[in-house]
């Protein structure tokens, strides 16, 4: 956990603050809503279908267990009772009123949450590897350049209005939990020859109409440059981004468009004038950072205790441990995924109730910690192996012991038409639906890992592109219709799906699902061999014959 | 369209000048970019008074570099304030350039953005409404903590933190 000091609270109160001068002078008329806008996107909140939509960022998911019941107070005080988690390691309230909005804000800036820059043209919410600083074999914490980096971010005098938003991930371990690769800005610690920490650097990934694969622009870049590097980015992106047209106006086009060695040669030339200026980073205040994370007293306890020995009777447990529990890099110690995507529920989907008692679970058995993955899935950090059966009733109690992490039924999902504006189809009632299809614990277990991905319209907030298996809702003809890939990947082999065949009618995307799940099952190598390795191997060509032969 | 120089509603001093306008005999002027560079020297050299210039924010601010010294306001424009293009263009001429004379910003300048622009070297306002000229003072001291350093010399975050550890171990 990072602790905000007097100088983050200040600045989180002048925000609130301002925000409610704001909000006074759009209700008494002061403020046309064109003039609004882009102020209350500056602060999180969007206008949906129904309602006014509040994006909470939560930095490089982490969250201490009173930040998570503050969320719970405001779920429960300012809406309908519950959160979505969402892809970017933020949390939504969909039903908040204008009017309240400022005293919600002040709430959450008790704890040290704000909403500052989770939507708008502008540097968003720094996302980072959900299990960073407990997963076995990490480079360093990267969270700790995450905090800098959210520092950085915040407010940033030059960079507030960009063409189009902007999104940084970092990871610090080989397999990528972060997605970096589409992102903005993409950043993956490692050391050099001399044993330096720093950063490959890469730029230009992202979804939405012309999804690309981010590049490596720099192979590395020190800590103690990094700042100044971002900057160089940010400075050729603000004045060389195009801004005439809303879709061509990401980073990623403008490093197409230049072409990658170009793009970084305009960074490295800005780079190499501002490199030696105030960005840069002494040890010194690196260190300050990383002083104000907590790193729990972790006992030295077996790897095998007899709780769990005794509990890997019970077939139930089994199934929920087998899925759920994940290696930690102190012995003893275990990663516990929360599934949030029970049968028949829309994904990442939090009662204000399961949010106070994950809290007490936290503080029980996780040293009060919670963490916030981009699968809309939670984590407890710094749980004792010991004591895996007793979360396990405790999750159960709260029907979170959903025994389905990385399974087919694990599904990503944007809101979609249920609520958002710019969808052109529904996506919750499509994975509500795949999740009663593939109920079945053993089926989904045959299976295996399969992540499918679902977003309501071509923006790809669902991140349909990089899931194993994508599902794109389109309209037409004022009819929801499905775009259905398969082959992509979000990780460090990160790459785009490939469509599978036509469109489909909203009543036969689960069909169309199951047929290919049958088809994997009858084209795999061997019983371990992944989904998405069966389509690296064959191509799509087996996938598309067996599923449309008779479409 | 109010003038906010000093952190206060003043007179301007510098009449605009349209491109096919005749230049005013003694008076502070603000010409295009188009006008100023046909001739740049005939401006400068001309004895009635000051010269401006309104840079555009799509033309890099390079190519002003040789005048900087004799141009007694560089304006940038923000065509809409969602067009962040002139915060660069701003911190360039000041930090990098090292101009000194009056920085202004035009366009749709509003109250919300006033912090931004300072920071960025702004130190002179044409405000798009009187009421947001009138509330300049007040809006400006909505912030007091920085993360980031630019040229306006404000401490960031990170060093007033080093600066309150040093007093501490120092046992002050």
């Amino acid at each position: 956990m990072y602790a905000y000091d007097e100088i983050d609270r200040t600045l989180v109160n002048e925000r609130v603050a301002e925000f409610r001068d704001q909000v006074k002078r759009r209700l008494s008329g002061e403020l046309t809503e064109d003039e609004f806008k882009m102020l209350r996107l500056q602060n999180g909140v969007y206008l949906q279908l129904h309602a006014y939509m509040y994006r909470v960022a939560i930095p490089y998911g982490t969250l201490a267990s009173n930040q998570l019941r503050q969320l719970a107070h405001v779920a429960r005080r300012y809406d309908r009772g519950y959160g979505h988690f969402t892809t970017r390691q933020n949390i939504q309230f969909n039903w908040i009123k204008l009017a309240e909005l400022p005293d919600a804000m002040a709430d959450l800036a008790e704890v040290g949450i704000q909403s500052m820059q989770t939507s708008g043209n502008n540097l968003r919410n720094v996302t980072a590897d959900q299990w960073a600083g407990v997963a076995p074999g990490e480079i360093e914490d990267p969270r700790i350049w995450s905090e800098i980096m959210r520092q950085f971010t915040t407010l940033h005098p030059e960079f507030s209005f960009l063409p189009r938003k902007f999104k940084i991930a970092i990871t610090a371990s080989e397999h990528d939990r972060a997605a970096i690769k589409i992102h903005d800005v993409g950043l993956k610690l490692k050391k050099n020859e001399a044993g330096e920490t720093g950063f490959e650097v890469l730029v230009g990934g992202g979804l939405g109409r012309t999804p690309f694969i981010a590049k490596t622009v720099k192979e590395f870049v020190a800590g103690r440059d990094i700042l100044s590097y971002i900057e160089a980015i940010l400075r050729v992106y603000n004045q060389y981004g195009r801004r005439d047209n809303i879709y061509k106006a990401r980073i990623k086009i403008l490093v197409h468009e230049l072409g990658v060695e170009k793009f970084a040669a305009e960074v490295e030339e800005e780079w190499q004038q501002i490199r030696d200026g105030e960005l840069k980073l002494d040890e010194e205040v690196v260190e300050d950072i990383r002083s104000r994370f907590f790193y729990p007293p972790y006992e030295k306890l077996p790897h095998m205790p007899d709780e769990l020995k005794q509990a890997s009777a019970d077939p139930q447990f089994e199934a929920w441990r087998r899925n759920s529990v994940f290696p930690h890099k102190a012995q003893g110690y275990a990663i516990v995924t929360i599934s949030l995507k029970p049968v028949g529920a829309p994904p990442g989907d939090c009662s204000a109730e399961q949010m106070d008692a994950l809290a007490d679970i936290a503080d029980k058995y996780s040293f009060g910690e919670i963490r916030v993955g981009h699968e809309q899935n939670l984590a407890l950090p710094h749980v004792a192996r010991r004591d895996l059966p007793a979360v396990w009733k405790a999750l159960d109690q709260i029907g979170l012991a959903i025994p389905n992490v990385n399974l087919v039924s694990d599904i990503i999902a944007c809101p979609g038409l249920d609520y958002c504006s710019l969808a052109n189809a529904r996506s919750i009632p499509i994975a509500q639906e795949l999740t009663r299809r593939f109920a079945s614990h053993d089926t989904a277990n045959l299976i295996g890992r399969l992540h499918i991905n679902i977003s309501g319209c071509i923006n790809a907030c669902g991140h349909h592109h990089v899931g194993h298996i994508g599902i794109l809702g389109v309209e037409k003809n004022g009819e929801e219709f499905y775009q259905i890939t398969i082959g992509g990947r979000a990780d460090e082999g990160a790459v785009l799906g490939t469509l599978i065949g036509p469109s489909v009618p909203y009543g036969e995307v689960a069909d169309v699902v199951e047929d290919i799940v049958e088809a994997y099952l009858a084209l795999r190598a061997r019983p371990d061999e992944l989904f998405i390795e069966t389509v690296q191997r064959l191509g799509v060509e087996p996938f598309r014959e067996r599923v449309y032969a008779t479409r | 369209m109010p003038l906010v120089k000093g952190g206060q509603i003043t007179g301007d001093a510098f009449a605009h000048i349209a491109d096919d306008a005749e230049l005013p005999e003694q008076a502070g002027i603000l010409v295009s970019a188009t006008r100023f560079l046909a001739d740049p020297e005939g401006l400068l050299g001309r004895p009635g008074g000051k010269v401006g210039v309104i840079w555009p924010n799509s033309r890099d601010v390079d190519d002003l570099v040789p005048y900087l010294d004799r141009l007694a306001v560089v304006a940038l424009v923000f065509p809409s304030f969602r067009d962040g293009r002139a915060y660069t263009q701003a911190r360039l001429l000041r930090e990098r350039y090292a101009y000194r004379g009056e920085l202004r910003a035009t366009g749709q300048v509003l109250r919300d953005q006033f912090v931004f622009m300072l920071r960025a070297g702004f130190d002179a306002f044409e405000v798009k409404k009187q009421s947001d000229a009138e509330a300049f003072a007040d809006t400006v001291k909505r912030y007091s903590v920085f993360y980031q350093p630019t040229g306006d010399g404000r401490i960031t975050a990170l060093h007033r933190r080093m600066q309150l550890r040093h007093s501490e171990s120092a046992g002050l």
